[in-house]
């Protein structure tokens, strides 16, 4: 099995290496990194760690990027994709358990979810994941534990059904959106999250944004 | 002999000069014929309104409003929305037409760590 790990990193110079390496260490060798127009040395440092290196001339948005990826993987034979993220928050001890419900092929995509273990989890983002999954099973009538975790593994089918146009951050409900619509099999995987204080100072997770990303879900039930 | 104020001589001189600037960016085929045709009708409609605002009034009456000066406000923001509502389109269709050509430069310049 061709499994490419892909990970959507801006500005992740001082946390790319390490994810990078662990990765490598547990034997996983495609790792692509899309380097959404940092500001910082992020691609330089991912390439000198071994890993392929897409660079996005200007921002585009972590949906956007991960779609660059996901592309590029597809283009290169993968067998099976996964989202994994740039700034330590993903176990590399999850991924086994994430890829084997694809890998036997019970199911196409499986995701992430923090809610189906006992972590503790920062009340504040609790309280904004939890709405996501109210907004989730409002919109789409999907329900999960937890409608915005970034970490997936899917196969080829998923991969090319998946049609990802949201550029921002909304792209993660509209994962959840596609799955449904294209009647993935889809499996929620417990998954711990690491909230090291580098991941919780590094922007996402914020009342705001997640307001605009509310915003955005509307626009396209409207527009699309 | 129609005596215009000064109001109705400065909507006059700018619709022509907005229509000109038309005329000159057909010219240079910057906006094709219909887009022309659009702001045209809109420039026309414009100065006969400011020629002629008893008309206006009259029509304005017509449909219940009272006076001529609120149909004419009420049709610009219609038009207005309308225009809003085409530049969100085209901005949301240049936005996802950046991203591919983003992605598409990405993937073409791949890099790889060569092996030693």
């Amino acid at each position: 099995m061709n499994v490419f790990i892909v990970i959507a990193a801006y500005n992740e110079g001082r946390a790319i290496s390490k994810v990078i390496k662990s990765l490598q260490n547990s034997g996983y060798h495609n790792i692509v990194v899309v380097d959404d127009g940092s500001k910082d040395n992020t691609s330089q440092v991912a390439l000198d760690s071994g890993a392929v290196v897409l660079k996005h001339v200007v921002n585009r948005g972590q949906g956007a990027a991960l779609k660059t990826g996901m592309e590029y993987a597809l283009r290169n034979g993968a067998d099976i994709i996964v989202h994994f993220d740039a700034d330590g928050q993903h176990r590399v001890e999850d991924l086994k358990a994430m890829i084997s419900p694809v890998a036997s092929g019970k199911y196409d995509i499986t995701v992430g979810s923090r809610f189906l273990t006992k972590a503790k989890i920062p009340f504040m983002r609790k309280l904004t994941l939890k709405t996501a999954v109210l907004v989730v099973w409002l919109f789409y009538g999907v329900k999960m534990t937890d409608a915005h975790n970034g970490f997936r593994a899917m196969n080829r089918k998923a991969a090319q059904k998946i049609n990802i146009t949201s550029d921002r951050m909304e792209h993660a409900s509209q994962i959840v959106e596609e799955m449904y619509k294209k009647n993935l099999r889809y499996k929620e995987v417990p998954v711990i999250i690491l909230y090291t204080d580098y991941s919780l100072n590094h922007g996402h997770g914020g009342i705001k944004q997640a307001l605009k990303v509310f915003m955005n879900m509307i626009r396209r039930k409207i527009f699309n | 002999m129609v005596e215009f104020n000064i109001v109705q001589i400065l909507i006059i001189v700018f619709a022509l000069f907005a229509w000109s600037r038309g005329i000159l960016r057909l010219r240079d085929k910057d906006i094709s014929i219909g887009e022309f045709a659009f702001w045209s009708l809109i420039w026309a409609v414009v100065i006969f309104a400011a020629v002629f605002p008893y008309i206006i009034a009259w029509i304005s009456s017509k449909v219940g409003i009272g006076r001529g000066v609120d149909l004419a406000i009420y049709v610009s923001i219609i038009l207005l929305f309308y225009l809003v509502f085409r530049l969100y389109v085209k901005t949301d269709n240049q936005d996802r037409e950046i991203t591919k050509l983003v992605r598409e430069i990405a993937i073409r310049d791949a890099k790889k760590k060569k092996k030693k």
